[in-house]
């Protein structure tokens, strides 16, 4: 299955870097390692998940193994995309949130949101659809299945850390992104129970350039991207 | 290894040329039954198609044990799910045989939601000789009737009938990926992507409670799949299941009702010399299964086979390569989803070799004994009928022989998901794509 068949890639060069350095994210020690610049290539594995989520997404019944797989990729990704708190700051001074980078941390709310209610979705066709049992399998007590609609969850995270979290565990798919873009610790496992304190200093010294070509692909997934939303939930 | 081909190519007659290839005749899953009489597929049109292995005649000792089509018969159809406003695929995603207990054979048919058990019988006579009908059945005129006469059992051409026994469904949420017939003989499992069912073979109406639930109370807190569940093949309390990160764990029914507290878990460290965004994907295990014995267990991931002592929850006691020249595709694949082809593995017999498919038709064999291993190709234009099949070799750079095949080159579509192989002798079946392959030792077992 082709991925892209149909989609256009704003660069074509981005493909072939995509291919030419298709070893450069196993680990720096790997002889194979290419010289390209991590950032720019990273960026491509990046769209690349985030088009196959959205693939993924809109099958009728997702094949949850991908979809599953797929996310944890995405996340990998993702924290490799920041630096690590230990690395000194960089001489420049941190820039300004540009446009481009409000553009992409919305876009990850906004997949945020999709991807959580869809699975939010799924449990709660799961309840219509349930053969009468004679014990409950709804799974470990606690949580209701069908509770607060995922989607406010995951929005209720735009803010900053106000503590003021509709469920514990929220870290859940996608991690807080508008402005922990600039996090250094984008993703705590969910075992670690609630969300970290405030955002760490301007960790994000390092934002990769986004020129007018990746802002316009950007904004093509945006759009893709609101095409697929469910309908908005409150304090969207 | 000298081997003797013999290709069976399922007729289906909307294929117009040989390269023309029907979505419904994929073959989604290969089974022999327990004692390799019969060999049972199941296919993305939702049929079933079972061989029978000819018994071997003195007359023709070159055809010695081949498999002919037995039966086929539509096991599954699309169904359309109103509740949730979608289609549920007939492809026949497993197929499990029960043991034998009376003259007739029963297998149990898996899709994504449905498992139906199915009754195969022979019938090779009729009765014949009715006093009120005739030949067709028609009444006869009862003036012409002046005798009484019992009727008598006469041969007849063989007529295999297959009917459905019970019909399992409204079992599962998710997408079934397994099921396993119990050494119980009474029940079976069936698991999708969150849970593990027990049935009842006698009962359809519900099955047990869910032995493994993984649902997170939380979906946004998903992180895992089960991939592949089986049954011990003699403790009838002990099952494993595997996970999408890599794991299995091992349960025992007697401990407790729901195995989510699972028994052992068995997990490799990751390599941190090949730690890649690819490696949870990678690390996936697409199947289980256990040795005859019942001492080791077999899985596969995306480039290797690992043998696990059950004895042992660190690390596998072997690993072979399945593919290792793949390690620096993985984007590449992971691009064209590749990366997520769900091999199968097999032991023989004996449990002293592995069987798993590969890319570009080719399958892959590893002697656990002498540590060879070989890789075969199945393929029409490679093989004639008779012929002995040529190893293959992937050259990754390097000095090239006339025959290898460079990386490059390889057909990602054709890929060999499922195989077999005959629970006591040489005989493995291939399916790759819409056709099966059927390969028999005739030589001893010997590999190059």
């Amino acid at each position: 299955m082709m991925l892209s068949k149909g989609l256009k890639r704003k660069r074509e060069e981005e493909e072939e870097e995509a291919l030419a350095v298709d070893t450069w994210w196993l680990d720096p020690g790997h002889p194979a390692v290419a010289q390209a610049a991590p950032a720019v290539a990273s960026s491509s594995l990046f769209d690349l998940s985030v088009l196959k989520l959205h693939h993924s997404l809109r099958q009728s019944e997702p094949d949850l193994r991908h979809l599953v797989l797929v996310v944890n990729t995405l996340r990998r990704i993702q924290e490799s995309m920041t630096p690590p708190t230990t690395l000194p700051p960089v001489p420049n001074p941190p820039a300004a949130p540009s446009v481009a980078d409000n553009l992409l941390a919305s876009s990850d709310v906004a997949l945020s949101a999709s991807v959580a209610s869809l699975l939010e979705d799924l449990s709660h066709i799961e309840g219509l659809n349930q053969v009468p049992q004679p014990l409950a399998d709804e799974g470990p007590p606690g949580r209701p299945v069908g509770g607060a609609p995922a989607s406010l969850g995951a929005l209720d995270l735009l803010g900053p850390a106000t503590g003021c979290l509709l469920d514990d565990g929220l870290e859940g798919l996608f991690e807080d992104i508008d402005t922990s873009m600039y996090d250094s610790e984008l993703w705590v496992p969910p075992s670690e129970g609630l969300k970290p304190g405030p955002e760490n200093g301007p960790g994000k010294e390092e934002t990769p350039e986004l020129d007018e070509a990746e802002l316009d692909y950007l904004m093509d997934v945006l759009v893709g991207t609101q095409a697929l939303e469910r309908p908005p939930g409150p304090g969207r | 290894m000298g081997e003797d081909t013999d290709t069976r190519k399922i007729n289906h007659s909307f294929l117009r040329d040989h390269s023309y290839v029907t979505e419904a005749d994929i073959i989604s899953t290969v089974e022999f039954n327990h004692t390799g009489e019969l060999l049972a597929t199941g296919d993305k049109g939702g049929r079933v198609v079972i061989f029978q292995r000819e018994p071997e005649s003195k007359n023709a000792p070159h055809i010695q044990g081949e498999y002919d089509v037995y039966s086929t018969f539509q096991s599954h159809e699309p169904e359309f799910d109103y509740l949730k406003s979608l289609e549920i695929e007939e492809k026949i995603n497993k197929i499990k045989w029960l043991p034998q207990q009376n003259a007739a054979h029963s297998l149990l048919s898996t899709n994504d939601k449905t498992i139906k058990l199915w009754k195969i019988t022979e019938r090779d006579k009729r009765p014949e000789g009715y006093n009120l009908k005739d030949e067709e059945g028609k009444l006869k005129d009862l003036s012409t009737v002046t005798s009484l006469q019992v009727p008598v059992l006469k041969p007849m051409d063989l007529m295999v009938e297959v009917s459905p026994r019970r019909i399992f469904a409204n079992g599962h949420t998710y997408h079934i990926n397994s099921i396993s017939v119990n050494s119980d003989c009474e029940t079976y499992m069936s698991a999708d992507d969150l849970r593990i069912n027990l049935w009842h073979l006698a009962i359809t109406d519900r099955s047990f409670t869910d032995i493994v639930d993984i649902k997170p109370a939380n979906m946004e807190d998903l992180t895992e799949v089960i991939t592949a569940s089986e049954f011990h093949p003699h403790h009838c309390n002990l099952f494993v299941y595997s996970s999408s990160k890599g794991s299995l764990r091992l349960c025992d029914m007697r401990a407790a009702a729901l195995c989510d507290k699972h028994s052992k878990l068995f997990e490799e460290p990751e390599d941190p010399s090949n730690r890649s965004f690819f490696s949870e994907i990678i690390s996936s295990v697409s199947d289980v299964k256990f040795s005859h014995s019942g001492r080791y267990m077999l899985t596969r991931d995306y480039l290797t086979v690992k043998v696990w002592d059950l004895n042992m929850e660190a690390r596998p006691i072997e690993t072979y390569q399945v593919h290792d020249y793949l390690r620096s595709k993985l984007c590449s694949l992971y691009e064209s989803d590749c990366i997520f082809d769900k091999f199968e593995c097999s032991w023989n017999g004996s449990d002293s070799v592995i069987m798993t498919g590969a890319y570009n038709n080719f399958f892959r064999m590893f002697d656990r004994n002498t540590k060879r291993d070989v890789t075969l190709e199945a393929s029409r234009e490679s093989s004639k009928p008779r012929a002995v099949l040529k190893p293959r070799r992937v050259c990754v750079g390097g000095k090239r022989r006339r025959d290898d095949i460079s990386v490059d080159s390889l057909d990602f579509t054709k890929k060999i998901l499922h195989t077999a192989w005959h629970p006591a002798e040489n005989i493995i079946a291939i399916a790759a794509t819409n056709n099966l392959y059927i390969f028999q030792d005739k030589v001893n077992s010997d590999m190059h």
